[in-house]
């Protein structure tokens, strides 16, 4: 096996080695390498954590402003087991997921019809354009104190503030999507005998989807801010609630604690995303980034 | 073959039409000036001409997506008004939809003119049976070569039965192998369906080989150069008739014509449309 050699993609092996010696070969190389990428991780991470651990231990960094990761690992135990401000973290998390839950569908369903709507219409986006250009130029989090002002310390105000993260996102990326359509593909559908609705149907929307898909991913972590940015100014629920209470107590650990949290969440409804992108998507060809994946 | 009992009207006439564009920066400029057109019932034409002279506009207006600043296009002895069903249309690019399988691509047609299932979905396996593809009815259009994409918008063409096929450079992305292959498909389906065609080139072989009459345009805006009667008798076969001394002779005489007119279209720098 030594007389074979595999380097950046181009092979050099002796005369006489049978495909199958390289094809292992090749198999064997792949997997020491994408163990050492691994292994490289965890050495990153360790260093970056022990680095933060020490410094805060022997006094490098004040631990009361920055903490230390063993001291915010027993702290959201804690949290995990004892809640906070006399809830759960299961209703923390609850609130805080079904605020922005509720801010990304309604937000990206919305989003996504406007922007295929004004997509479609040459008027109607000469119309609205500058209207959005203008509502769009308004940092979205701006507006929390005022739907927490006009809906109330509950639920609407978060759902608001999620809802107008995530259409913007949405609607551009849908209105973009509907104007990348393939002129070619729309003229075929037409005189296959399509009519301006099947148009839509079958080749506007399908061709859209990669948009707004690419979109969805970016404006869950969206709706999650917008939920977090509306807890931290009115409510006595939810993750942002907690980091704003935890801000209060000069309690570091926790509020790390809780970003913790919002990381994991984001983290599995990127996952989920990406599982129900591939479901729709079995058309197109492997990309290089799923291979690796 | 070709000729058309006098009793009926041609099947495509374009009466001295013209079509200017207005370009971004609100100029306007003709691609079509006084242009006239008449193709019989069941011809084969094409259209060779250098780049940009305005063949893919011609094509636009005899479908309806397109209309004439002035002149008077008619299919079927009838102006056209709106896409007319019986024109099927073979584009340049890949206009087959990624998202569906070689069996919804070549149902689509008659599933969107409101066909039964059943009698659309049996037509369409017979169509993918007829070019060729029935072991590849649930790839997908990236799965299949150039050429067997091709074969798909065929299918997805013929089966809507056009009485008028118009092939805009359908072929120009192939190979010169899978070429002469599809010529001879193509020539077979035409040669079942008794369609009138209109296909478009830059490929004198490719004109003469599969055509009843070469159209040669001039450069932009575009006119009728010279019209030449190709008499090789059908059934042809593609691939041998390229070698035959009458097809070598007719070849040079077209580009005679044609080369004045690349010419002129490269100085006045003519760009695709």
């Amino acid at each position: 096996m030594t007389t074979i050699s595999i380097k950046d993609g181009s092979i050099t092996f002796a005369p006489g080695t049978s495909d199958a010696e390289i094809e292992a070969a090749a198999r064997a190389a792949t997997r020491r390498r994408k163990i050492q990428v691994i292994l490289w991780r965890i050495v990153v991470l360790i260093v970056l954590l022990g680095s933060w651990e020490i410094s805060a231990r022997n006094n490098w960094i004040d631990p009361f402003f920055y903490s230390f990761p063993s001291e915010i690992a027993a702290r959201l135990w804690e949290f995990i087991q004892e809640g906070s401000d006399g809830s759960s973290i299961w209703v923390h998390i609850g609130n805080t997921l079904l605020a922005s839950l509720l801010g990304f569908f309604i937000g990206s369903l919305i989003g996504i019809v406007c922007g295929i709507a004004l997509g479609r219409n040459r008027f109607l986006s000469d119309i609205f354009s500058i209207f959005i250009k203008v509502l769009n130029a308004i940092p979205r989090v701006v507006l929390a104190p005022i739907f927490i002002l006009i809906l109330g310390f509950g639920l609407a105000s978060k759902v608001a503030v999620s809802f107008v993260m995530v259409f913007f996102v949405v609607f551009a990326n849908a209105f973009q999507g509907v104007r990348e359509a393939d002129r070619a593909m729309i003229a075929n559908a037409q005189i296959l005998g399509a009519s301006n609705w099947q148009v839509t149907r079958s080749v506007i929307i399908p061709s859209a989807m990669s948009w707004i898909f690419a979109s969805l991913h970016l404006s869950f972590s969206f709706a999650i801010v917008g939920a977090i940015v509306g807890e931290f100014i009115g409510s006595n629920r939810g993750i942002g609630h907690v980091i704003q209470l935890a801000r209060g107590l000069h309690d570091v650990a926790l509020m790390f604690a809780a970003i913790i949290v919002v990381l994991v969440i984001v983290l599995l409804a990127e996952y989920v995303m990406t599982l129900i992108e591939h479901r729709f998507a079995k058309w197109r060809p492997p990309s290089a980034s799923d291979a690796q994946a | 073959m070709a000729t058309a009992p006098q009793t009926q009207s041609p099947a495509i006439e374009l009466i001295n039409v013209s079509r200017r564009f207005l370009s971004p920066d609100g100029k306007s400029f003709a691609t079509l000036n006084d242009f006239n057109l008449s193709v019989a019932r069941g011809e084969f034409i094409a259209l060779v001409g250098p780049t940009g002279c305005g063949k893919s506009t011609t094509l636009n207006l005899i479908t309806g997506l397109g209309k004439p600043s002035s002149g008077e296009v008619k299919v079927m002895g009838e102006p056209v008004r709106g896409i007319d069903p019986r024109i099927g249309f073979v584009f340049q690019a890949d206009a087959l939809f990624p998202w569906r399988s070689v069996l919804e691509n070549v149902v689509a047609g008659p599933k969107f003119r409101g066909e039964a299932k059943t009698s659309a979905y049996e037509r369409a396996h017979d169509w993918i049976a007829r070019v060729g593809l029935a072991k590849f009815e649930n790839h997908y259009p990236h799965q299949l070569s150039g050429g067997m994409r091709k074969r798909v918008a065929l299918a997805q063409t013929f089966i809507n039965r056009p009485q008028i096929l118009l092939m805009d450079e359908p072929f120009s992305a192939l190979d010169v192998q899978t070429r002469v292959l599809m010529h001879e498909e193509l020539l077979r389906l035409w040669g079942e369906a008794k369609a009138s065609v209109v296909f478009v080139t830059h490929d004198l072989e490719e004109a003469i080989g599969l055509a009843d009459k070469v159209y040669v345009l001039t450069s932009r805006p575009a006119t009728i150069k010279a019209v030449h009667k190709i008499d090789i008798p059908r059934p042809r076969v593609i691939s041998e008739i390229r070698y035959d001394k009458k097809f070598i002779e007719m070849s040079r005489t077209i580009w005679n014509d044609l080369k004045q007119e690349v010419q002129a279209g490269y100085a006045a720098g003519a760009t695709p449309t």
